[in-house]
């Protein structure tokens, strides 16, 4: 406890990321309170229907956890390579006033290159619904 | 005009965990009142809700009353444990959206140097949330639902995240403070009394930011995971009582930050013209309150007005117009930087 409240004084930027994990907690503790209030007021009736899975009112068929086709695969696998792009062009973006048109220039052919993996995705009909 | 600002970190975080507890109970009332009971029932030609409170101003209450008193119920199927505190990652990802928002030139939370990255990054963590209250259900629907949210969050992620780098590039800081203030200094051919809210120059970041946060929020033409005629409430069908109202709270509470995020980063914030010093402290709420009314009018119009939109034409909105087009925008946007 000791060592957190020297590192929360001595550094901003822990203390400031500090601050979000409090918050965290808050929201856990505020669910925590909101349901226990809530069981103080609530029925507890047990009846066995009542914890049968919802199917539009007949008896569910079958497991809930059915195997489904997830046909956004292949967009998934193209969704993890922008957003890891997105990653190197925040940075850019906050530097681009001393990186000048080095940058730019850098950036142009950055982008180019994903655009052109966009594009040859397209091509392929990776963006066709499967 | 000064308050006593020499608080203990401990004093200053705990005040600030209390008003972030009271603004998101109150900022999703506020929009479900204004926009989903009124705004949506004067649309379609009828009253809405008009008993509880004058024209009904406390039904969202009187609702959420009703809701304490519902039994908690966990279907014999379900995976207890995740089912149990999936509701908690949802809310949680809403909390944690709030630390960032500024409302004045000293109200705000924690004004991150990560600013807008943080709260992108937070805010998709709801999915997770939303997946495991899909899969924990143990139902049919429940998992469709589940596995379309999380279809629309890789389809909308990227033209959110990549609409808001063109103003990130034009302030040149994530903090929103910083944009907030590059917004308020800022000029545009010369003229400068009214400052540079990014909308005008980056009107076509701020139509691809509407539009991607639309179906980050899944209000309609994006409601694919709770579409109600197909799937009950989607990943929410199994839920009951307090459980189900966290979902609602984070919904609305995410709409306002979202809405209030955007607010931020195209429309000036919480900066008035004139208004300066700590006098900007007061003003603000009020200021960020009116132009998150004005973000949100637009979400809402938009839900009320379209059809929803199948699942594979929503991806082909995503990839095929959005990404490309907030693309360009960057491109275009760093030409125009460098030059001038």
């Amino acid at each position: 406890m000791k060592a957190v409240t020297t590192l929360i004084a001595m550094s901003g930027f822990l203390r400031e990321y500090f601050t979000v994990l409090v918050f965290g907690a808050a929201a856990v503790a505020m669910v925590g309170a909101m349901l226990g209030a809530g069981s103080l007021l609530r029925p507890k009736r047990a009846q066995a229907q009542k914890y049968i899975s919802y199917e539009s009112g007949v008896d569910p068929v079958g497991t809930g956890w059915s195997q489904s086709q997830i046909r956004y695969y292949l967009f998934g696998l193209l969704f993890v390579l922008f957003e890891v792009e997105t990653v190197f062009i925040f940075p850019w973006a906050v530097r681009l006033e001393d990186l000048g048109m080095f940058g730019l220039v850098e950036m142009v052919v950055f982008i180019a290159i994903l655009a052109l993996g966009l594009v040859y995705a397209w091509r392929k009909g990776v963006l066709r619904w499967m | 005009m000064t308050l006593a600002v020499d608080l203990a970190y401990w004093q200053t975080t705990t005040l600030k965990v209390l008003v972030v507890l009271g603004v998101i109970p109150a900022a999703a009332i506020v929009l479900g009142y204004v926009f989903l009971l009124k705004m949506m029932s004067h649309m379609q030609s009828r009253l809405g809700p008009m008993e509880a409170g004058p024209h009904g101003t406390l039904q969202l209450v009187a609702d959420g009353l009703k809701f304490i008193q519902k039994e908690d119920i966990f279907p014999d199927r379900s995976d207890r444990f995740v089912f149990g505190i999936a509701p908690i990652v949802v809310l949680m990802s809403t909390f944690l959206l709030y630390i960032v928002i500024p409302a004045g030139p000293r109200l705000v939370v924690e004004d991150l140097d990560t600013g807008v990255f943080f709260a992108l990054a937070v805010s998709s963590l709801s999915v997770l949330g939303v997946l495991m209250a899909g899969w924990a259900s143990a139902n049919k629907y429940s998992l469709i639902g589940a596995l379309r949210a999380a279809g629309q969050l890789i389809a909308y992620e990227l033209p959110l995240v990549l609409a808001v780098v063109g103003v990130v590039m034009q302030a040149g800081t994530m903090s929103l403070q910083g944009i907030v203030r590059a917004q308020s200094e800022g000029e545009i051919f010369g003229v400068g009394f009214l400052g540079n809210p990014f909308i005008l120059t980056q009107f076509v970041g701020f139509a691809v930011f509407l539009l991607a946060a639309q179906a980050e929020l899944s209000q309609t033409p994006f409601d694919m995971p709770v579409a109600e005629s197909e799937l009950v409430a989607g990943f929410m069908t199994e839920y009951t009582g307090f459980r189900f109202l966290f979902f609602f709270m984070a919904e609305f509470g995410s709409a306002f930050a979202l809405s209030a995020i955007g607010a931020t980063l195209f429309l000036g914030g919480w900066h008035l013209p004139g208004v300066e010093g700590s006098l900007a402290d007061l003003t603000g709420p009020l200021v960020l309150g009116a132009k998150v009314m004005v973000v949100a009018f637009f979400i809402f119009w938009f839900r009320f007005t379209y059809p929803r939109l199948r699942e594979d034409q929503l991806q082909a909105v995503a990839w095929k117009y959005l990404i490309p087009v907030s693309l360009v925008n960057i491109l275009a946007t760093g030409v125009l930087k460098v030059l001038f």
